[in-house]
C-alpha cells in the first residue's frame, strides 16, 4: 500500500452515513495523514486539501469490512491471489478483508500470518488474517492463539472443517475468552452431510442430489451458543448463518448476553434452493442456498438489527473446478463486486431496509465483531478508510470484467441497483468507477 | 486442460479461449436428458414410433452414424439394449467404460465429451453416477445427449420403455393406479416414472419405510402419495412396480433388510391384494428373496422380461429421435 497522503483529500458534497457516529446527513470529510482530520457540515471545512473528491449525489460511508473471504494464498494462486482478490474487494467497496486460513498449507503458524501481511503480497486493501483454530485445521490440537494474535491474526477458525469435538470447541472458546479472541465457526455437522451438494428439500429430492439438512447447521450452532453462554468472556462468531433454526439459537444466545455474533452472505438473502437451474455449479456453495422460509427469517433478522454483519464468503474457483458434475464441483462463489448492489437491491429497494442499516452491516457491525479499532466509523481520528457509492445507479454485472481471477458467480448478467464509486484506503483512492 | 480466464483490468471483456462456457446453452436437438421437462405429446410420439420399430427387421435410419456409449457405471440391460437398438438402426457403436479408459486416469467428464465429439460421435449415450452429468455434457457439447441414468436423478429411457410396456398391457393410462414399492430415494427409475405417469393423470402410490421413501417425495409430481403400508399401496392397484434396495448407494444409511422383507417384500399372497389383472414390473436387476420372491418374479403377472424386450424398440425410437427421424 502507498504511504498516507500528507496533503489531504477532501470529500465534499456527499451525504455521510456513519451509523457508529449516528450521522446520517450531508457532510464533508477531510482525510489527512491516513486519518480522518475533520467531519463537518457542507462547505464548513476551512483550509485546503491537495485533492478534492466531488461526492455530490453520493453516499459517503466508512470503509466496508468483509469478515469472510478466501484469497487463496498461500498455495492456490490459480484461483486467486491477494493482489487480484484485494483488487476485486476494492471494486466492491471493501477497504478491509478478513482472510480465511483454509489455504494450502493451512495458515496455522505465526510465519504464515506474517507472510500474508508482507508488502510483497501487493494487497491494495487491508488484509486481516484469520488463523486456523487447530493445527492444519484437523480439529485435534489447538494452535498457539496467543502467538497468532500477537502476530496479527484477528480471530481463529477451522472454516470449511468445523470443530465437531465438544471438548476442542470448549477449549477454543475458553482460551479465546481469556485472550479476547473471537472463535469463528463454520457450523456444519459434517457427519450428517456426507456426499451432499445442496440444501435438503423438495428440490434436492427432485434433482436426485443428496441434501444438507438445516439441522446439520442448527445443531452445531446450538451447541456452540450453549458453550458460549457458559464460558466467561468467550467470543463466538457464527460464519455465514443460513437457517432459521440456527438463527433461533443465536437469538437465544444474544438474549442471554453471551458474546455471540454472526454474519450472513448476500447470496443467502437473495437466492433459495429453488433458484438453481440445470445443475449450474455457480449455485453450489457451503452452506447451500436454503429454503424460502430460511431466507425470510434472515430478512427479518437483517431488518430488526439481529444480524451483525454482511460478509461475502468470496470463494473463487478456476473454471475447470466448476465445469463438472454438480456433486463433484467445488463449493463456493465470488462475492466482492456484487455484495453492496445485492444489499441495496434486495434489502433496501425490495425490503425497505434503511440505507443506514445496510451501511452498518458493512461497517460498524463487522468492526465490532472482530474489534477492528479505528475502523467502521469516520469519527475524527479514525483510519481514513472510506467507501463512496451511488445508491440509485442501475447497472449490469458482467462477470467477465471482474477483477477477481475467477468467474464463479450466479449473478452474471444481473441488473442491480447501487454501485461503488470510490474506495479509499488510508486516504488513498484505490478504486474509482 | 482448459486455459483459465485472465483477470481483466482494462474493462474489455476477456477473450476466452477455453471451451468452458459460462453461459448455459440449450442442449442439442434430440437430446433426452429427463422426463420432467418432456411434454406428454412428445412422449406419445416416441411411444408410437417405438411401436413401429422391430429389432428383427432392421431399418437403416441411422446408417453410418456413430453412437458413443459412455458408461461411467455398470449396466447390463440399458447398455446392451442401447447397443442392439443402435445396430438395428444401422449405426456404429463404440463403448467407453470408466475402467479401461482415460477416465481412470482422471480425465474430466467434459474433456471426455470433447474427445468423443472429435472422434465424430453423432449421439452420446451417457450413464453416470452423478445426478445432472448429462446436463453438463449437453450444455457444452453440440451433440445430442441421451441420459441412460444419472445418479439418483432420472432414467428416462427406462420410464419410456415402462410406459410402452404398460400401454401394451393396459391399452390406456386412463384411470390407472400404479404402486411403486421399495427404495424410492435412491431410484432414478422411480423419479422418471413419477414424472411420466403423472403427466397422464395416473394415480401414483409410493410405498416403503421413511428412510427409503421420504415424505418430501410427494412433491415430485402431481398425483403422488406416500404410504408406509403395503396393503394400502396395493389395494385397487393396476401396476406394481418393484425396486431394488440399492445397498451400494446407501451412503452410511442403515437399513434393516430383515425388517424390510417382513414389511415390503412382494410375495404371491401380497400381490393378490392388487387388482386381479395387475401386472408386476421391475427395472432390474432383481434380487430374489429380497424385494420379491421367485414365485412373483416368475409368476403369471410378471412383465419383467417383457420390459427388457421392450427396451430395444423404445431405445430405437429414442435414437431415431436424436437424429431427427421421429
Amino acid at each position: 500500500m502507498k504511504s498516507p497522503n500528507p496533503g489531504g483529500l477532501l470529500i465534499r458534497g456527499g451525504h455521510l452515513i456513519d451509523p457508529a457516529a449516528r450521522i446520517n446527513a450531508p457532510m464533508d470529510v477531510l482525510l489527512r495523514d491516513g486519518r480522518v482530520a475533520e467531519v463537518a457540515a457542507p462547505n464548513k471545512i476551512k483550509g485546503g486539501a491537495d485533492r478534492k473528491f466531488d461526492a455530490r449525489g453520493l453516499i459517503v460511508a466508512p470503509g466496508f469490512i468483509d469478515l469472510h473471504v478466501h484469497l487463496r494464498e498461500p498455495g492456490q494462486a490459480h484461483k486467486e491471489t491477494i493482489a487480484t482478490g484485494t483488487a476485486a474487494a476494492a471494486a466492491g467497496g471493501f477497504t478491509s478483508v478478513c482472510t480465511m486460513p483454509n489455504t494450502a498449507p493451512v495458515v496455522d503458524s505465526v510465519e504464515w500470518i506474517r507472510w500474508l501481511r508482507q508488502p510483497e503480497r501487493d494487497a491494495i486493501v487491508n488484509v486481516f488474517p484469520i488463523a486456523a483454530a487447530t493445527r492444519s485445521s484437523k480439529g485435534a490440537t489447538l494452535t498457539d492463539f496467543r502467538a497468532l494474535q500477537s502476530a496479527g491474526a484477528i480471530a481463529v477458525t477451522d472454516d470449511g472443517k468445523p470443530i465437531l469435538e465438544d471438548s476442542i470447541m470448549r477449549d477454543a472458546l475458553r482460551l479465546g475468552g481469556e485472550l479476547n479472541f473471537p472463535v469463528v465457526q463454520h457450523a456444519e455437522d459434517t457427519r450428517m452431510t456426507e456426499n451432499c451438494s445442496m440444501h435438503a428439500g423438495a428440490r434436492s429430492f427432485r434433482l436426485g442430489l443428496r441434501g444438507m439438512t438445516a439441522a446439520a447447521e442448527a445443531s452445531i450452532v446450538e451447541r456452540d451458543v450453549q458453550l458460549a453462554v457458559n464460558i466467561p468472556n468467550a467470543r463466538l462468531h457464527v460464519a455465514h448463518l443460513s437457517t432459521a433454526d440456527a438463527l433461533k439459537s443465536v437469538r437465544r444466545g444474544k438474549r442471554a448476553k453471551a458474546r455471540v455474533t454472526f454474519e450472513v452472505t448476500p447470496h443467502h438473502f437473495t437466492l433459495t434452493d429453488e433458484d438453481m437451474r440445470d445443475y449450474d455449479s455457480n449455485y453450489k456453495m457451503n452452506p447451500p442456498l436454503r429454503s424460502k422460509s430460511d431466507l425470510e427469517a434472515i430478512l427479518v433478522a437483517l431488518a430488526d438489527g439481529t444480524v451483525d454483519a454482511i460478509a461475502t464468503d468470496h470463494a473463487p474457483h478456476a473454471a475447470h473446478e466448476k465445469a463438472m458434475e454438480f456433486e463433484r464441483a467445488a463449493f463456493g462463489i465470488t462475492g466482492f463486486e456484487t455484495a453492496l448492489a445485492l444489499a441495496i437491491t434486495r434489502l433496501h429497494r425490495d425490503q425497505r431496509i434503511p440505507l443506514s442499516r445496510i451501511v452498518e452491516l458493512f461497517t460498524a457491525g463487522p468492526a465490532r465483531c472482530f474489534d477492528l479499532r479505528g475502523r467502521g466509523s469516520l469519527l475524527r481520528g479514525s483510519i481514513a478508510d472510506v467507501t463512496v457509492f451511488d445508491p440509485r445507479k442501475t447497472w449490469t454485472f458482467d462477470a467477465a470484467q471482474s477483477r477477481s481471477k475467477s468467474r464463479n458467480t450466479p449473478f452474471d448478467g444481473w441488473q442491480l441497483t447501487g454501485k461503488v464509486v470510490a474506495t479509499i484506503v488510508g486516504g488513498n483512492i484505490v478504486h474509482s468507477a | 486442460m482448459q486455459q483459465r480466464l485472465k483477470p481483466e483490468a482494462s474493462g474489455a471483456p476477456a477473450l476466452d479461449q477455453s471451451p468452458v462456457q459460462t453461459q448455459i446453452m440449450n442442449p442439442a436437438r434430440g437430446s433426452l436428458l429427463g422426463i420432467e421437462h418432456l411434454e406428454a405429446a412428445e412422449i406419445i410420439k416416441i411411444l408410437k414410433f417405438a411401436g413401429r420399430m422391430n429389432p428383427d427387421k432392421p431399418r437403416p435410419l441411422l446408417k453410418g452414424r456413430r453412437v458413443l456409449l459412455l458408461f461411467y457405471e455398470t449396466s447390463t440391460r440399458t447398455r446392451s439394449s442401447f447397443e442392439i437398438a443402435a445396430k438395428s438402426l444401422g449405426a456404429h457403436t463404440v463403448l467407453i467404460t470408466a475402467t479401461g479408459s482415460s477416465i481412470e486416469k482422471g480425465e474430466s467428464l467434459l474433456d471426455t465429451g470433447y474427445t468423443v465429439r472429435a472422434l465424430g460421435a453423432d449421439i452420446i449415450v451417457l450413464r453416470h453416477p452423478s445426478a445432472g452429468a448429462p446436463y453438463i455434457m449437453a450444455q457444452h457439447i453440440d451433440v445430442p445427449v441421451i441420459n441412460a441414468g444419472d445418479g439418483l436423478h432420472e432414467h428416462p429411457s427406462q420410464a419410456l420403455l415402462d410406459a410402452y410396456t404398460i400401454l401394451r398391457n393396459k391399452k390406456t393410462f386412463k384411470g390407472l393406479q400404479v404402486a411403486i414399492v421399495g427404495d424410492i430415494f435412491h431410484s432414478r427409475v422411480a423419479r422418471s416414472a413419477c414424472h411420466l405417469l403423472s403427466k397422464f393423470g395416473v394415480k401414483i402410490i409410493l410405498c416403503g419405510p421413511p428412510e427409503l421413501v421420504p415424505d418430501i417425495a410427494t412433491t415430485i409430481a402431481p398425483g403422488v402419495r406416500v404410504t408406509r403400508h403395503i396393503e394400502d399401496a396395493l389395494r385397487g392397484t393396476d401396476v406394481i412396480m418393484l425396486l431394488r434396495v440399492q445397498t451400494e448407494r446407501l451412503s452410511g444409511l442403515k437399513i434393516d433388510l430383515a425388517q424390510y422383507i417382513a414389511r415390503y417384500q412382494m410375495t404371491l399372497a401380497r400381490s393378490r391384494m392388487a387388482k386381479k389383472d395387475a401386472m408386476v414390473m421391475h427395472p432390474g436387476p432383481i434380487i430374489r428373496g429380497l424385494e420379491l420372491t421367485s414365485e412373483v418374479a416368475d409368476g403369471a403377472h410378471a412383465r419383467i422380461l417383457e420390459e427388457v424386450r421392450n427396451g430395444v424398440p423404445t431405445r430405437m425410437a429414442i435414437l431415431a429421435r436424436a437424429m431427427g427421424k421421429v
